[in-house]
This record gives structure tokens, C-alpha cells and sequence, in this order.
């Protein structure tokens, strides 16, 4: 069980306080009956389901009830950061990346 | 009865930490034995001198007690404490004895020593790997019928108990700094490390007794005590700590993401006579900062000829038998080694009495200390030599003993062999935790190398075999120091993995690998010739590793011999993936406390005692109960609805709608959020009015519908559907939070704050109207559609004037707490004047005849508001909703979609079946063109013939055509009509 951190509540909580809702930072077409079929189906039915960094929407559905946003690697199931709905995708650096991305470091000797 | 057990014949005096004093009585296939407080029923059936207690899985040969730990492939027994208290399959080296408890040998009839099952071993190479796959492929109808079954009988281990488990057990969450995993010397240390440091520590062991593998000690010492007494100092150092929790009888089985690890602590099944309020077990769910993994080594058996029989033993396990039990397994005892530890097995039952018949050691050169000690002794050794045979059918009474690059070949009497193939680091949760394993050639084993999380592993799970470095290593994992010194702590040099002499490639031999599963060496070679060149298929093939001891011992062998068949190294061919649980873990630990009325939760409106005490039956709805029809007397479901459905539309009827969703939307943009949300448009809804809505998802398909009543200005009364209410919620707030987070608008779940009655029929009015206060209800004042704020019984109530009926209806909101009050006011009332209690049945009947649709049944995710004939509720003029763009997507407004019609049989007796596919031609060849399929069906009394709705392929295109149902025995005609069968004017919403 993974422990999230909301941005709102400013705490890890369990998983089980939240629900998945899918990929982040995709917004709905202002004019939307206006826009065409390819823009309809880029927004509605395509989605990037990398193997590694991806960007998701979590909700604190059993907690403050908030939609936000994460960065998680999605092989390691690492967190990066978690953050609030309607801020910028953040800028992930090098290190970031690499501190989640798998086994790191030598143990015990 | 009195009955005195035969003494323990293998009990040596003044060996063992376990005190004479107290003894218990078990029993073994109806044989009583003594044993002593403390005694696993390995140790007390090996101190009786029982050493056959299985046969195996696939050739029925008999087994013995292999080791002293969860490892144990063969000595799984069925032990029960009563009658209902019964469980297969439990290893005899871990289940401690307690005074009455029964076990069971398994898989073999008539007797265990005696068993029929056994025949298989004389036809073994009529079963090599991947038997079945190759055997039972035809015909393929054989396999439920005959192979399945009779498979299932000869092979398998125990029995599943068919009673109920009566026993309770229990759950906990719990968060430290510091889990310790393993309480040998190195766990220890890294614990009381971390508790000096003021952490919060939680140690756990899967033994009675911290002290791992010094329990086994008889000579180290560390820091000049012995060790077994040092790690009791340690373990009770740490028990006077309140920063520090020991969970001994608490196995680590499962490592989960971001530390968190679960482990089953068993409570009650070491004792006689348990507290009845104890659990039985308890699962812990421990997050912990930092995880210390001090798992310690498992030993393997070396693979040889008939290494399998009663007797043959790992080392270790006979060391612990006779340093922690006080039992010696044999008198005539013979060695067959390649690492360095053995010796010590063999020289303390050389002191305590055994006589060690030879030492026969697979290396040329074995450590001339342990020459000399051994000499000492009047122990001899064979080095360069190896075993290539054993027998002995109940217990081993010889082997074979060879020099290694001769064959000349010498039979030794003895009544135990013991063995060791070297040490296999317990990798298992490392690996569970994702991290990295390193392959160490120089000692032929896996060792943890990168983690993946914060842990680390210490002792010799790590290779850190010399006493004296495991237990600094154990404290440094915890921020610590401990220098000790260690004396005579036994060496844990030299291995040997793969097949032993005698057993190698071209040998017919069985040469066991995996006990529990019955493969030998040749199997995996087998596997190799016939293709498999994974070891994950090898594993599949054999099913090698694959039983429930996960090949604890012999994985690596395995691995050893099919990489030497693939001409590979060990690392090339790979290591199969360590996965949950480490060792079995029981369903009730699981499921724990969700059982029973436990295992869902139940919802229940506040109207349901009534409905109880009025004989309802009731029908699951989510996780509610609703109210499905009330019979009278000795009527069936049929009756009793058509009786409730004719009274409704002749007087009145009341229903418990209490379990509809209930969303309250506030604010100032209340009324954007909902002109978004449904395809309807709301600015002119006026205060005081309902209107039937209708969600869609952004795709243009039906998402959820109700009735919507607009309070206020800026205030919405919504209700959804029974189901939807939670998903509607979260639509709503995911608009609202995320794309529209400036919109003032608030959202209120308030399904269980308001419970509803509804009263529909001619005489609703009449009924409700006296117990209403504040509202003018008549039909000029509240027409159809209508939502007013008021009182009934001196309560406040929202009652909305709207029907699902298509009779005069009113749905009466009151505070949840007020509704079975008001319920009976409102049914005291009704009742003199012939109103019937109607259930769900009754309303679902009702509405179908009105084509009145239930989304979820008359939609299916695949349907939009035009097919469901609901085109009238989306605002023309609107120029966004969710679902606008998708209605417009090329195939929603293509021609041809399935449109929801109302179907009448030809024959109005018939009752279509939902579900039933719908065809235009009967008579073309199967498979036939379906064009559609019954959503609803039902038999209308008050029409006096069946009504169906379906959707079917442009359907509103087909009013009037025939089209047919075929069904197994007929062929149903049907024309199609409009869903809505009654009242098609809509006169009697006005009573």
C-alpha cells in the first residue's frame, strides 16, 4: 500500500484515503463544441501510460475530498512530488528522476 | 481411561532448554506420545524415534523430517485441536505441541505405512516432467469428468476443512522507526542498537524464542557467556524497553512499496486451552522508517540417490534438535557434507552419545581444524567422498558411501543420515521489496545488492556468515556499534549446488531437488532437452519451487543443474521471482475481522424496520436493502405485485425511496455548474419547479439521470440514481475542482440526511394533504413538477409533487431521523383508505409501463439521450455541456444506432426474457444478424398483456414492424411500439 502525500492536507496518507482519476494536466477544450474530431479524441480518448514518469490525478476521496496532481514513476511506483490541482506540471531534474526510478545504493556492507 | 505414553527413547538427558518437568500428550494417527512444553511435533515425534510421518505428492515414497524450520517440504501434517479446529497441511517442525492436539498424517490410504498411493513410485518413469501436460490432453472432455478428479484424489496434500473456521482473528496498523525482521544475533543487535538510540522498534521472529541460529549453539560464546543465554540477555534487555515491541510467533510474509511489510503473529496455537476471547492470529500492517532484515541462511540437502528417505536430515536441523530439544535423531548416524558446518551436528551428538558412523565429505580438502577435532573425537572422515545411494523404506538403515573419482562401493548401516549442501542466504523479502540480488560464485549463492527501499539487510541473509561481523554488522544497520568477542562459533565454509556424484547428467537415479513437488535432477534436464530454456519455464514445466515451501531448499539447485544442462552460468539462466507470502499464510488472517455481516456493509433506510414488520422481501440493491415486494398471505411474487401495482393505480400506493442519491448544489453559480453538468438547460426553471435531468459523460453516453428541484435562486435539490449517487458526486467535484475552480458552488452529499416517502395513486393527495402544513398542494398551486418547503407532522419537509409512476405522486423529504415517524402517519392515514405498500418490483413494473427508463438497465454505457428517446431533455440552445462534443462524434449521430422501443408479443401471455436477443429474420441461418436485445420486461396487469422495452438497431424507425426472439424452444414475434404502454397523455399525473 502506497503512502501519498496531499498537498492539501500536507500529509502522507494511506491509500486507501484515495482514488486514481487518471492523467494529469489534460484540459477540457474551453469552446468544446466547437473543437474538431482529432482535437475531441486527443482530449477524450488519448493518453501518453508511459513505462516510467508519469503525471496523474489522485483524489483524497476518503480524506479533504481534493483532486491533485503527482509525479510517479510509474515501474517503481514512486512519488516525486504531489501537487495542487491547477499548478504547473512541475520541472523534474536528473536527480529527481534517478532517486525513483529503481534500486539505488549498495546495502548493509 | 488412563494411559501412560511410551517413554521418549531419543530424549537425551540434560540436552535441550526444554524442562522435563513439563510434559503434554499428543497424538499421531491415533497413537498417543509425550513430549514436552515447547516441543514442535517434529521434535517430539523424532524424540519417540518417528521419523516416517508423509508420503509425497506425486509418487507416494515415504518421508521423513528433513529439517527444523519453516523451510520443511515433507513433514506437513493435518493438526487439529477439535472437531471444527482443523487445518492441513501444517509443518510438523513449526507447529509447537500442546496437550491434546491431533495430527494427521497425509496423502497415503490406508496408513502411512501401508499405502497404496505408493505404486506410483515403481511407474515413476512412466511420470516424467511435464506429465500431465503431455498425458491428459485428449479427449478434451476427459478432463473435467475423469483426469481432473482422479488426479485430484491420487496426488494433492491434505483435506480443506468443510466446517466454518470458529476461531476470530484480528488486524492492526502500526508505524516505527525500526522493524526488525529475524531475532538471531544480528537482528538483535540492529534492535537494541535502534532502541538505545530511543527509536521505536518492533522485532519480530517466526519462533517461540528470539535467537535464530543460536539456538542451535552448544559451544560459541560471545562476550563469554554462551550464546543461547546471550541472545536470552538481549532478548530480555529488549523486552524491559518501552520503545521496543518483540513479536515472537510472528512471521514477516509479505514486503510492500514504501516500507511497509506485513507479518501474521500467531496468538493461540500453541495452547492447550486458549483464552476463548483471543484471537487466533493477528495480521500486523507495520510501516516502518527503516526495515533491518536479518533473515538469516536456509541449509540445503545435497542431491544424491534416494536422498529422500525417512532419516535423511539437514545438519542444522539435527543440531537444533539436540541443543534447543534435547532429542538425538539417530544412534547410528552418518554425515554426508560439503561445508564446514555439519561437523559441529556430528561432534555434539558424538558427545551426547550417537555414534557418528562416518563423515563422509564431498571436498578434497576440508578444514584440518575439524581433521583434528574429528580425530579427537574418534570421529572418522572421508573427504573426496560421497554418498551415491541410500535404503531403508520406513527409515534409512544404509547408504553407499564412494570415493569420489572411484567406484568402489561401501554399504553403512545407519538409522540417520545427516546432510548439508551449504547455506542459501533468505533473500525472499529483500526481493519482495524489489531490490537487487548479486551473484557471489565464490560461495554458489544469490546476496542482497541494491535496495530499493529503506532497508537493510544484515547477518547471513546478507553473507555475513562469521558471528562476531553479523551481530556489528546488525548494530551498525541501526546507527549502532557492537564489538563482541566471539569464540568457537562454527565455521560456515564450502558448498556444493547441483547434482552431488552420482546423480548427474546421464544418471537415472532419484535424486531429489524439490521434496514437497517430487522433482529430481533428471526432471530439470528433461525440461532443458524438451525446450525449456528459462528458468522460469523450467520451474513451470517441472513445477519445481512451486509448492507451498517455494523451494525454500531447493531453488538453487535447480538453477545449478539447469544452467549446467544450458552450458550457461547460474546468473545467465536467472533466478525465479520471490513473491508473497514467505511461508503460507492462513485465509482467516486475511480475510480477518470481513466476514459474515462484517464482509460488506449493509445500508438500511430508516422505514426498514416497518417494511420488516409488513413482510417484505428484500432485494440487495448496492448495499442497500430494499424493499422488493410485500406478499400477503400465501401469495407468490407475481401476485403480490400485481396486486400492488392495481392498487397503486386504482387508490394509492407508498414507497420507500429513501435510498435515492441526494446532491445539494449551493452557490451563486449554481445554476452554470448544472446547465454543465445536464444536457438540460436550468435558467428557466423557475424556484419552486422539478425537472427531469439527464448527466452525460463527456463520450455523449447516459451517465446518470434524476429528478432535479431548484429551492432557490442558488440552490438545487438533485437526486441521482440508487447506485450513482457516489460516482455522481465525484464527477460534479471533479468539474468543479478542477476545470471550473473559480465557480462559486458547493456540493452536499445529503442522501442519508433526507429519507423520502413516496405516495402515488388517485388518492395521494387526499391521503398526504391533512398532515401538511405551510403547503397549498392543490393542483393549481403545485402542479406537476412542483418542490415546496414546508412541514408534515410538525417536520420540515421538501415535498416534491413528481411521479415514476405516471400516477399522482408526491415525494415526501423529511429529516432521515423523522421518516419512520412520518411513515406511519402517512400509512396510518393510507391504510383506511386502501393505499398498499409497494416495493421495488411493484415501481419497476410501473414506470416500464410508462417507458420510463432505469439507467444502469435500460442503458448500458453505450447509449445516448436520442437512442433512449430522451432528446427532448438536451437544451438546443446550449452551447456547452458535458457530453455536447461527443453526441456529435460521427458514430453517435450516425444512422443505424440501437434506440430504445417498447416490443409487444404477439401472444400477450408471453413475458420476454431481459436480455433476449432480438432478430428481423427468423428463418436465416445461425449464427443470426441480432439487431438488438430486451432491456426490461415485465406483466402488466393493469394493460392485461406483457410490455418489454429494447434497444434495437433504428428502432424508432421500426414502429410497427414484427420482429422475433428467438429463444431455445420458440420463436417469440414481437412488434415494436413506443415504451411508453400507459397513459400516453400523461391525464392521470393529475389524479
Amino acid at each position: 500500500m502506497l503512502l501519498i502525500r496531499c498537498p492539501y492536507c500536507e500529509e502522507e496518507r494511506p491509500e486507501l484515503e484515495f482514488a486514481g482519476a487518471g492523467e494529469a494536466h489534460i484540459a477540457r477544450p474551453a469552446n468544446m463544441s466547437d473543437i474538431s474530431d482529432e482535437d475531441f479524441e486527443a482530449f477524450f480518448f488519448i493518453r501518453e501510460n508511459q513505462k516510467g514518469i508519469v503525471f496523474e490525478r489522485w483524489r483524497h476521496i476518503h480524506g479533504c475530498g481534493r483532486f491533485f496532481n503527482a509525479a510517479r514513476h510509474s515501474v517503481s511506483d514512486k512519488f516525486i512530488v504531489t501537487y495542487k490541482a491547477g499548478e504547473p506540471k512541475p520541472e523534474l531534474t536528473d536527480e529527481q528522476i534517478a532517486a525513483v526510478a529503481g534500486a539505488t545504493g549498495k546495502s548493509g556492507k | 481411561m488412563s494411559f501412560t505414553p511410551p517413554p521418549a527413547a531419543y530424549r537425551v538427558a540434560g540436552k535441550g532448554r526444554l524442562s522435563p518437568a513439563k510434559t503434554v500428550s499428543f497424538t499421531f494417527d491415533g497413537r498417543r506420545y509425550s513430549a514436552l512444553e515447547g516441543d514442535t511435533v517434529a521434535s517430539a515425534l523424532l524424540a519417540h524415534g518417528v521419523h516416517l510421518v508423509g508420503r509425497s505428492f506425486k509418487y507416494h515414497r515415504p518421508r521423513g523430517i528433513l529439517s527444523s524450520g519453516p523451510e520443511e517440504p515433507n513433514a506437513l501434517l493435518d493438526v487439529a485441536r477439535d472437531a471444527t479446529r482443523r487445518q492441513p497441511n501444517v509443518r510438523a517442525t513449526t507447529q509447537e505441541v500442546f496437550d491434546g492436539l491431533i495430527a494427521t498424517s497425509q496423502n497415503r490410504w490406508p496408513s502411512l505405512a501401508l499405502d497404496v498411493g505408493a505404486v506410483n513410485d515403481a511407474f515413476a518413469r512412466f511420470f516424467p516432467a511435464g506429465f500431465y501436460y503431455k498425458t491428459f490432453m485428449w479427449p478434451r472432455t476427459a478432463w473435467e469428468r475423469l483426469y481432473e478428479p482422479v488426479i485430484r484424489r491420487a496426488a494433492g496434500l491434505g483435506t480443506a476443512p468443510t466446517e466454518p473456521d470458529p476461531d476470530r482473528y484480528a488486524n492492526r496498523f502500526a508505524h516505527c522507526d525500526l522493524l526488525v525482521i529475524g531475532g538471531g544475533p544480528a537482528g538483535l543487535a540492529a534492535a537494541l542498537a535502534g532502541a538505545k538510540a530511543g527509536l521505536d522498534v518492533i522485532v519480530c521472529d517466526e519462533n517461540a524464542q528470539f535467537g535464530g541460529s543460536l539456538l542451535a549453539e552448544s559451544r560459541a560464546q560471545i562476550d563469554g557467556e554462551p550464546a543461547g543465554r546471550w541472545a536470552e540477555t538481549m532478548a530480555d534487555q529488549l523486552r524491559a524497553m518501552a520503545n521496543v515491541r518483540l513479536l515472537p510467533r510472528t512471521t514477516a510474509f509479505a514486503y510492500h512499496a514504501q516500507n511497509m511489510v506485513s507479518l501474521a503473529e500467531r496468538i493461540t496455537d500453541h495452547m492447550a486451552a486458549p483464552d476463548t476471547d483471543a484471537p487466533r492470529e493477528r495480521l500486523w500492517q507495520v510501516r516502518a522508517e527503516r526495515v533491518v532484515l536479518a533473515t538469516g541462511a536456509i541449509e540445503r540437502q545435497l542431491v544424491f540417490a534416494d536422498n529422500d528417505r525417512p532419516g535423511v536430515m539437514l545438519a542444522s536441523a539435527a543440531r537444533e534438535y539436540l541443543n534447543h530439544y534435547g532429542v538425538a535423531v539417530g544412534r547410528k548416524i552418518g554425515v554426508y557434507t560439503a561445508c564446514d558446518s555439519a561437523y559441529a551436528a556430528a561432534f555434539d551428538l558424538a558427545e551426547a552419545g550417537s555414534e557418528i558412523v562416518a563423515i563422509v565429505d564431498a571436498r578434497d580438502n576440508p578444514d584440518s581444524a575439524l581433521l583434528a577435532r574429528a580425530n579427537d573425537l574418534g570421529v572418522k572422515v572421508l573427504t573426496a567422498h560421497a554418498v551415491t545411494g541410500t535404503t531403508g523404506r520406513r527409515r534409512v538403515r544404509s547408504m553407499t558411501v564412494e570415493p569420489m573419482h572411484q567406484s568402489v562401493r561401501r554399504k553403512v548401516e545407519i538409522d540417520a543420515l545427516l546432510v548439508c549442501g551449504g547455506w542459501t542466504p533468505s533473500a525472499h523479502l529483500f526481493s519482495q521489496s524489489r531490490g537487487k540480488l548479486a551473484y557471489d560464485a565464490a560461495n554458489g549463492r544469490f546476496l542482497p545488492d541494491a535496495p530499493a527501499q529503506n532497508c537493510v539487510c544484515v547477518g547471513s541473509c546478507n553473507g555475513t556468515d562469521d558471528l562476531a561481523g553479523a551481530i556489528a554488522e546488525g548494530a551498525a544497520a541501526a546507527g549502532g556499534e557492537a564489538k563482541v568477542d566471539v569464540a568457537e562459533a562454527p565455521s560456515m565454509t564450502g558448498h556444493l549446488i547441483g547434482a552431488a556424484k552420482g546423480a548427474g547428467v546421464g544418471t537415472t537415479s532419484k535424486a531429489f531437488i524439490d521434496y514437497q513437488n517430487d522433482v529430481t535432477a533428471k526432471d530439470i534436464r528433461l525440461a532443458v532437452r524438451e525446450g525449456m530454456h528459462s528458468i522460469e519455464h523450467v520451474k513451470r514445466y517441472t513445477t519445481t519451487g512451486m509448492a507451498t515451501d517455494q523451494g525454500k531448499m531447493s531453488n538453487l539447485h535447480a538453477l545449478a543443474i539447469a544452467a549446467e544442462a544450458l552450458d550457461a552460468e547460474i546468473p545467465q539462466v536467472g533466478l525465479t521471482t520471490f513473491r508473497a507470502p514467505y511461508t503460507p499464510v492462513t485465509f482467516g488472517t486475511f480475510v480477518n475481522h470481513a466476514r459474515g455481516p462484517l464482509f460488506d456493509p449493509t445500508r438500511r433506510t430508516p422505514m426498514h424496520a416497518w417494511a420488516q414488520r409488513n413482510g417484505a422481501v428484500f432485494e440487495d440493491v448496492g448495499h442497500w436493502k430494499r424493499a422488493w415486494y410485500f406478499p400477503r398471505g400465501a401469495e407468490d411474487m407475481g401476485e403480490a405485485v400485481n396486486r400492488e401495482c392495481a392498487t397503486t393505480r386504482q387508490v394509492a400506493g407508498i414507497f420507500d425511496a429513501s435510498t435515492l442519491g441526494k446532491i445539494e448544489v449551493v452557490g451563486p453559480d449554481a445554476v452554470a455548474f448544472m446547465n454543465l453538468m445536464y444536457t438540460n438547460p436550468w435558467d428557466k426553471l423557475a424556484v419552486g419547479r422539478c425537472r427531469y435531468g439527464i448527466m452525460c459523460r463527456e463520450d455523449g453516453y447516459i451517465y446518470d439521470d434524476g429528478v432535479v428541484g431548484r429551492l432557490a435562486q442558488d440552490r438545487f435539490h438533485v437526486t441521482t440514481t440508487t447506485g450513482g449517487a457516489p460516482r455522481v458526486l465525484n464527477m460534479m467535484e471533479d468539474y468543479l475542482q478542477t476545470e471550473f475552480p473559480d465557480w462559486k458552488v458547493w456540493l452536499t452529499s445529503v442522501s442519508e440526511q433526507w429519507a423520502v416517502i413516496a405516495v402515488n395513486g388517485p388518492k395521494a393527495r387526499e391521503i398526504i394533504e391533512p398532515l401538511v402544513k405551510g403547503i397549498d398542494m392543490s393542483g393549481e398551486a403545485m402542479p406537476h413538477m412542483s418542490v415546496r418547503e414546508g412541514t408534515i407532522c410538525g417536520v420540515p419537509t421538501r415535498l416534491m409533487r413528481m411521479s415514476f409512476t405516471g400516477e399522482l405522486g408526491f415525494e415526501i423529504n423529511v429529516p432521515a431521523d423523522y421518516g419512520a415517524t412520518v411513515w406511519d402517519a402517512v400509512w396510518a392515514r393510507g391504510e383506511r383508505m386502501g393505499m398498499t405498500p409497494y416495493g421495488t418490483e411493484a415501481m419497476h413494473v410501473m414506470r416500464a409501463e410508462k417507458g420510463y427508463i432505469i439507467v444502469g438497465q435500460d442503458t448500458d454505457g453505450t447509449v445516448t439521450p436520442h437512442d433512449a428517446g430522451l432528446s427532448w431533455a438536451i437544451g438546443k440552445k446550449k452551447t456547452d455541456f458535458v457530453g455536447i462534443r461527443g453526441l456529435a462524434r460521427p458514430d453517435l449521430v450516425a444512422s443505424g444506432r440501437r434506440q430504445l422501443v417498447g416490443l409487444k408479443t404477439k401472444d400477450p401471455n408471453i413475458v420476454l426474457e431481459e436480455g433476449a436477443q432480438v432478430v428481423a429474420d427468423p428463418n436465416q441461418a445461425v449464427p443470426m444478424t441480432m439487431i438488438g436485445h430486451v432491456t426490461s420486461s415485465y406483466w402488466s396487469q393493469v394493460l392485461g398483456h406483457s410490455i418489454a422495452m429494447a434497444l434495437i438497431e433504428g428502432g424508432h424507425e421500426r414502429m410497427g414492424e414484427t420482429l422475433y426472439v428467438p429463444m431455445a424452444n420458440e420463436t417469440i414475434a414481437v412488434d415494436v411500439c413506443d415504451p411508453v404502454f400507459y397513459d400516453p397523455d400523461g391525464g392521470r399525473l393529475d389524479g
